[in-house]
């Protein structure tokens, strides 16, 4: 019996912030200062509040410390766990109220508002120790499918429950699982979608690491209910953290006879096997993923026939995200009507989002579907950094669009982003200031499209090569109007031919800053400039010569030799030799030196 | 594990140990005085007997935690029960032979172990 835990994330986040570091320093510690058998030291998942790591939470006191340096750690053992003194400076700054106070972490702006899911033992568990998922009611679930209720029990459990898919298109997970489980078939297959690769997304990331064995109880469900005695997880190799620990994971449902030969006695078999993706794109999307699986080159087919039809080896399949399983166990247990409860009236439930970008917050939260933008933003994410203002969220990654400030107080959910011309998404949300300019954004994800398509359909292949040029020209400030009109017809051509949900859905950031942002494209097409100051060819950098005091800094750190003045005297910038590397700026101590 | 009962008896076995990470759950709080002063006078092996009192018994919603010098130097170790709504007990020259007894009466069926209070000793 340990009479303090001390919890430190270990998702990739904190890791990458050093937080293996502060593991050692205190297990070190703690045994130097004889506290070994009575504090006991326990790596968990992510806390998602990624902005404030390495971060270590200390109970029963329950105290937050972020930020967290491996020098702290001698400080923390001394003061708060030998003198029960909390270290006041570490404290996360909104959990202290007065001298004496400390608010608890749920109170706080960026979980008060939170509800958790999909997370509810990300932070709170050893993600390594089956024991503490089964403290938490884990595998009570997969308990009671097998021995209470009949495999089409089970579908219809899920199927009232309103669950849908939360890698990105949001199709009905019952649905999905009745269509596999009527297909009669010698051998089918569950497959899990952890390939997550939208650039700022890691929701899947987080729930792997935190809460591994959440995925594999509800996968065993999902072969009990389909009539699969053989499951798959692909996730890509660039998750190392999660990987470890989904191995280790499976070892000890094994190890426990929670997977393997007739689980809890009732005659059903379920074994799963990982399947490591080499990081393309492309496998995410579900012919290309099972195709990969077989060991083949990753690239979709077309559909029909369904994965619930022809799937994996040819056998009917359900494939679903990681998100979408880790719902599974807690409706079980907590019956439908309590998960229909959350959400609005088309998407129940509640949405895990990456927050990214011009934020204060970065981190991972989990909020009701229709919480709207704004609240997810100002509230939970703490607004955006250096009273900048709001000037649009990216949802939905490379597949997503832009929502524009006027549309903040939109409730969140499948329906109404697919309205405004974006999408769900895996649940990446990047905030985006007035100094992100949105034709540079459209030209970032068109590129990551770009490199990521298969090549096996030409729509793709070229279609989005092609918008990619476009945008170029339009940044370098050679576009003309006309080029936004062919722009705007190549995307839906791109949209209606291409094979898979990549070609798909690529143009869709282009689409959608088009239609907001149109402005910002005219002016880099008419006016030859950018707004917002961010496309570098149509910049000009020049010297106020009020405010120059002629103090040579600027021409001694440029680069090419591009600025020329004497001592004391106003400097000038010669355009045609200058790079536009913004050294100058960032060297002149008296503002004297604008880009427009 | 072959049964749903082994499941179950492995859970609630595993939430013993990790009911102190409920900080809402405490409604009692065991505090033993852990400065130099109180280590001295052996508070350590007072704490490690609270603690696995407390873990014997499977109290759920009891922590014990430590604190710095409470300023009476002199009783050493003392420790300090706070129950919710209830006013704050002191015990005094406290050893590891009278934890099970505090447990037992005080924090178990709620009457304070008046012999080894403050008020008891400075009589």
């Amino acid at each position: 019996m340990y009479r303090a835990h001390v919890l430190v994330c270990g998702g990739t986040g904190c890791t990458s912030s050093g937080s293996a570091k502060i593991i050692t320093a205190f297990e070190s510690e703690l045994e130097q200062a004889n506290l070994g058998n009575e504090v006991k030291v326990i790596r968990t998942g992510c806390f998602g509040l990624c902005a404030e790591g390495p971060i270590v939470i200390v109970y029963p006191e329950g105290c937050f410390y972020s930020r967290v340096q491996p020098e702290d750690v001698a400080e923390i053992v001394a003061e708060h766990l030998v003198k029960g003194r909390p270290v006041k400076r570490l404290l996360y700054k909104e959990t202290v109220v007065d001298e004496t106070t400390i608010k608890s972490l749920n109170h706080t702006g960026f979980y008060e508002k939170q509800h958790r899911v999909a997370l509810k033992n990300c932070g709170v568990i050893d993600p390594e120790n089956i024991e503490e998922y089964i403290a938490y009611d884990g595998y009570q679930a997969l308990a009671k499918c097998l021995t209470e209720y009949t495999p089409e029990q089970v579908i219809q459990i899920i199927k009232d429950s309103g669950l849908r898919g939360r890698g990105g298109a949001g199709f009905p997970t019952g649905l999905k699982w009745s269509f596999a489980a009527a297909n009669k078939a010698d051998q089918k297959y569950v497959c899990c979608n952890a390939d997550e690769g939208d650039p700022g997304a890691f929701m899947d990331r987080s729930i792997l690491e935190g809460d591994p064995h959440a995925l594999l109880e509800a996968m065993a469900i999902a072969g009990y209910a389909i009539g699969a005695t053989k499951g798959y997880v692909y996730i890509r190799a660039e998750y190392p953290i999660a990987v470890k620990r989904l191995e280790i994971a499976i070892a000890q449902a094994k190890e426990y006879g929670l997977m393997g030969k007739n689980i809890l006695s009732s005659g059903f078999d379920f074994d799963l096997e990982i399947r490591l993706g080499a990081g393309a794109f492309v496998c995410g999307e579900e012919t290309a993923l099972m195709t990969s699986i077989e060991g083949k080159r990753g690239e979709p087919r077309p559909r029909p026939p369904f994965p619930a039809v022809k799937g994996l080896f040819q056998k009917p399949t359900v494939l679903n995200n990681v998100e979408t399983y880790a719902n599974i166990a807690q409706i079980i247990l907590n019956g439908p009507e309590w998960f229909t409860a959350m959400g609005t009236e088309k998407s129940k439930g509640t949405k895990v989002f990456a927050l990214g970008g011009k934020i204060n917050n970065t981190g991972l939260v989990e909020v009701p579907m229709g919480t709207t933008l704004r609240e997810v933003v100002e509230d939970i994410g703490g607004g955006i950094p250096n009273g900048k203002k709001f000037k649009a969220a990216q949802t939905g990654g490379p597949s997503g669009g832009c929502i524009p400030a006027h549309l903040i107080d939109t409730p969140i959910d499948y329906d109404n982003l697919l309205a405004i011309g974006s999408m769900m998404g895996s649940g990446g949300l990047i905030v985006m200031d007035e100094d992100n300019c949105m034709v540079d954004i459209a030209k970032f994800f068109l590129e990551f499209t770009v490199e990521e398509s298969c090549g096996k359909c030409t729509p793709c292949r070229i279609g989005t090569k092609r918008l990619y040029e476009m945008l170029e020209k339009i940044t370098k400030g050679e576009g003309t109007l006309e080029d936004l009109d062919k722009m705007e017809a190549l995307c839906y051509y791109i949209k209606e031919n291409s094979l898979c949900g990549l070609g798909q859905t690529a143009p869709n950031p282009v689409l959608s800053t088009l239609r907001y942002f149109r402005d910002e494209y005219v002016a880099h097409v008419v006016d030859k400039k950018c707004p917002a100051g961010v496309c570098k060819d149509l910049l000009q950098y020049s010297i106020i010569e009020d405010k120059c005091k002629g103090c040579t800094a600027c021409a001694r750190k440029c680069p090419v030799g591009a600025i020329s003045g004497s001592v004391k005297n106003p400097h000038v910038i010669d355009t045609a030799k200058c790079i536009k590397c913004g050294a100058c700026i960032e060297t002149c101590k008296f503002d004297a030196i604008i880009r427009k | 594990m072959k049964t749903l009962e082994e499941l179950k008896a492995l859970k609630a076995k595993a939430l013993q140990n990790m009911g102190i990470r409920d900080d809402q759950a405490a409604t009692t709080r065991i505090v033993v005085g852990m400065a130099t002063c109180g280590i001295a006078a052996g508070a350590r092996p007072v704490l490690t007997a609270f603690t696995e009192e407390v873990a014997k018994r499977q109290l759920q919603d009891v922590a014990v935690s430590q604190t710095g010098c409470i300023g009476i130097c002199q009783y050493e170790p003392v420790v300090e029960v706070f129950r919710t709504g209830e006013e704050k007990v002191t015990y005094v020259k406290m050893t590891a032979d009278k934890v099970a007894r505090i447990v037992a009466e005080h924090i178990v069926n709620g009457n304070v172990v008046t012999e080894y209070t403050i008020g008891a000793c400075t009589k």
